[in-house]
């Protein structure tokens, strides 16, 4: 057995070899270095870089589209799911008819329309649906508001960071003094209220206050906030509302997996039904369900690829496109995959990690 | 309960309710209207009506779709054969135990099937009511009248001859493949059936590689094991649309040139491995589901370890894993869209293309086409997920 798949792998080999010396194809990695000599859309990339450099482009958008997708995705599904087991009948419904559309529509579909169907149809810039100061819309992009930063972003970065551990800081604290007193100790807004603070003082420190600059049409141009290619807005929307059909039922599956007594003892203690889902039951679901939001997760990230039925220019596409212009197939989706595996295995070792320390310790 | 007490007992029970209510159901409301506003007043679906057959068939030609037909009603026919012959043995079961069996009267049937299949009937009716000619009628009654008949025979056959009833879903296949593809090959396939030939001979196909891959994870000897894992674990983290691209570009670097498959064989090589993966870690669930005492009371009487494994181990996991295939061939279903992006005649395919031909008034309408064509995705996807709830809950799957 051993030996048919080690005959079957040398075989492949073989014939890998034979194939690209028939067709002059080179099989080693030097075509990295050299000029890509294709332009990338929406960045700074330009034809004399390096294949590598389009590739580390292309790392970075699927980055962002995924972390973006995954962060939505969810709110989305969080809400969808909960909105599932609503004691009301319209909101009930209504998350049902979602979950039940989305999640048997194929993904690619979703793509394609919100591609050619919906962004595609957006007006030219010069007449592109706005709403003053929160959003333009045109067939150019979609602009939201944004923060300027000036060149400070790293300065910004760590003001966030160090206010994100001041913030976590005093949510121990708050919390431990509830737990010793048993008073109300308000530890989120407490928590928000430091981030805030620390976050505030170190930009006045720093230089001046940090502008949220909003969108305008500026003689056929989106000024100010942030532009997203429609594109990236096409394939991230598509992408939310897929996923998040998924994590609906998750969280579903998860809450009602939560034993009914706990319900019971949170209204027995006279918690309101908010602070029931938020203190009892969401702990104990999110427990149930990280698992299976790890492998969406994945899931999103592997499902960014299908960007290249609609030109976003993420890992695949540009890999695509170095092939179309001189990179050698094989070497080239042989990094590509590997890429891939490289990803797969940060997420799930994440997750892991995530579900380690949520796991009942028992004994 | 009265329309008053049901809404105050589920949407108006206080006030936040009623808040949630109202809102609610002005975003729904509006979303309802715009629908319906699309479907059945701005929506223009001449371009679907158009170009039905090439969402259907592809560019299957005119003269041989007779075939298509002729499959369908076999089809139909063994369907109901298998369901008349699963029926007739319940009843001689129950007959046996002294038990009766309730007998909906027709009327009950007809409402619990239509309950049931809604969305699969009311597609057929709607592809129906868009043909322009009176040949698909008769397509419809041929293919219900098969199952039909088919259902009444197989409930008369006896049980001791029974047993061939069940092979013929299996030679069925490997007799209407070739009869379909006929002189004219794979490439003539196209919409709808496409996706349904490649769907369903991928998941054919990569039963047995998914069933060894698994079994090869849990083998004793270290080598196999440590193959098996690879071959899972790498398949299962990389993009399947990575992998019908290089089906469609690199696989041919790994063949000898004469012996190079054609474009639709090797993408469903592609389909075939990655499910295997997918199929091997769901095969291997079932295999740990099996409890132990199984296996040590079969070595216990002495079978042999590929008779304790096949008699004893892999009937009792498959039994517990048929709803996760199920859900599995349902992701396959949908996946099929991906050749799309290496330009196959498939519904999406089809849904973009036939909205750009020069000079046709239905250009441009490409929100008719892909919402048609979601349309056909759902109505199967979701058929066959509540299918597989069905089955589910009559094997009892999760309720020990």
């Amino acid at each position: 057995m051993l030996a048919a798949v080690a005959a079957l792998a040398l075989w492949l080999a073989g014939n890998v070899r034979a194939n690209a010396r028939a067709t002059n194809i080179p099989l080693s990695y030097d075509y990295l270095d050299q000029p890509a000599g294709f332009p990338i859309a929406g960045s700074s990339f330009r034809q004399t870089q390096s294949t590598w450099d389009a590739i580390v482009v292309g790392l970075g958008n699927t980055v962002r589209v995924s972390l973006a997708g995954i962060v939505l995705a969810t709110i989305i599904g969080t809400f969808v799911g909960i909105g599932r087991l609503s004691a009301n009948w319209l909101v009930s419904k209504a998350a049902q008819v979602y979950v039940e559309l989305f999640r048997n529509i194929p993904l690619l579909v979703i793509i394609v329309f919100t591609y050619l169907a919906v962004f595609l149809r957006l007006p030219r810039v010069e007449d592109a649906t706005t709403i003053d100061g929160l959003l333009v819309m045109s067939v150019r992009g979609v602009a939201v508001p944004w923060l300027r930063t000036d060149g400070r972003g790293l300065t910004v970065l760590a003001l966030l960071v160090a206010a994100a551990v001041v913030a976590y800081a005093v949510a121990r604290w708050r919390h431990g003094v509830a737990d010793r007193t048993g008073q109300p100790a308000y530890a989120g807004v407490a928590a928000t209220g430091a981030a805030v603070v620390v976050f505030a003082v170190g930009l006045v420190a720093l230089g001046g206050p940090l502008d949220l600059t909003a969108p305008r049409l500026d003689d056929r141009r989106i000024a100010g906030g942030i532009t997203m290619g429609i594109e990236y807005a096409a394939l991230l929307s598509a992408l939310v509302v897929y996923t998040a059909s998924h994590i609906a039922e998750i969280v579903r599956g998860s809450i009602q997996a939560v034993p009914k007594g706990q319900t019971e003892a949170a209204t027995a203690l006279a918690l309101s039904p908010g602070q029931r889902m938020r203190r009892v039951i969401l702990p104990q679901a999110l427990r149930v369900a990280t698992p299976a939001l790890g492998n969406q997760y994945l899931n999103l990230t592997k499902n960014s690829s299908l960007a290249v039925a609609i030109s976003y220019f993420e890992l695949t596409k540009i890999t695509q496109v170095a092939i179309a212009s001189r990179a050698p197939a094989v070497p080239s989706y042989g990094l590509l995959l590997l890429i891939y595996l490289v990803l797969s295995l940060v997420i799930s070792a994440f997750t892991n990690a995530v579900n380690r320390r949520m796991a009942l310790v028992e004994r | 309960m009265t329309a008053v007490t049901w809404a105050r007992a589920n949407l108006f029970r206080d006030r936040r309710d009623a808040i949630t209510t109202v809102v609610a159901g002005a975003v729904v409301g509006w979303v309802v209207f715009r629908l319906l506003r699309f479907a059945i007043v701005t929506g223009r679906w001449d371009v679907v009506r158009d170009n039905l057959s090439l969402f259907l068939v592809g560019r299957y030609p005119v003269d041989d779709q007779w075939r298509v037909v002729v499959a369908l009603v076999a089809i139909a026919g063994v369907a109901g054969l298998v369901a008349g012959q699963i029926a007739g043995r319940r009843r001689r079961a129950a007959e046996a135990a002294g038990e009766r069996l309730e007998h909906p009267g027709p009327a009950a049937r007809i409402v619990e099937v239509v309950a049931r299949d809604w969305p699969i009937l009311g597609l057929v009716l709607l592809l129906l009511l868009l043909a322009r000619t009176a040949s698909p009628w008769l397509v419809a009654l041929a293919t219900i009248g098969a199952a039909l008949l088919g259902r009444l025979v197989g409930a008369l056959v006896p049980p001791a001859i029974g047993r061939a009833v069940f092979v013929l879903p299996v030679v069925l296949p490997i007799v209407l493949l070739p009869f379909l593809t006929g002189p004219l090959g794979w490439d003539s396939w196209g919409g709808l059936m496409l996706t349904l030939l490649l769907a369903s001979i991928s998941m054919i196909a990569c039963f047995p590689l998914g069933m060894l891959l698994a079994l090869g994870r849990r083998s004793s000897f270290p080598a196999l094991r440590a193959v098996s894992v690879g071959v899972v674990e790498f398949f299962r983290g990389v993009p399947l649309v990575v992998l019908v691209l290089m089906s469609d570009v690199a696989l041919g670097f790994f063949f000898p040139r004469d012996l190079l498959p054609g474009k639709v064989v090797r993408v469903m090589v592609a389909f075939t491995i990655f499910t295997a993966a997918y199929v091997a870690e769901i095969i291997r669930g079932g295999l740990q589901s099996v409890p132990r005492g199984q296996t040590e009371a079969a070595q216990a009487i002495g079978l042999s370890p590929v008779r304790v494994t096949g008699f004893i181990v892999l009937p009792q996991a498959l039994r517990n894993v048929i709803p996760a295939l199920v859900g599995q061939f349902i992701s396959l279903f949908k996946d099929t869209t991906l050749v799309f992006i290496i330009g196959f005649l498939e519904v999406l395919t089809v849904a973009d293309a036939v909205t750009k031909q020069p000079g046709y008034r239905g250009q441009g309408l490409i929100t008719e086409t892909l919402v048609f064509a979601a349309l056909l995705f759902w109505v199967g996807s979701y058929t066959l997920s509540r299918e597989s709830q069905r089955l589910e809950r009559r094997l009892g799957v999760g309720h020990r």
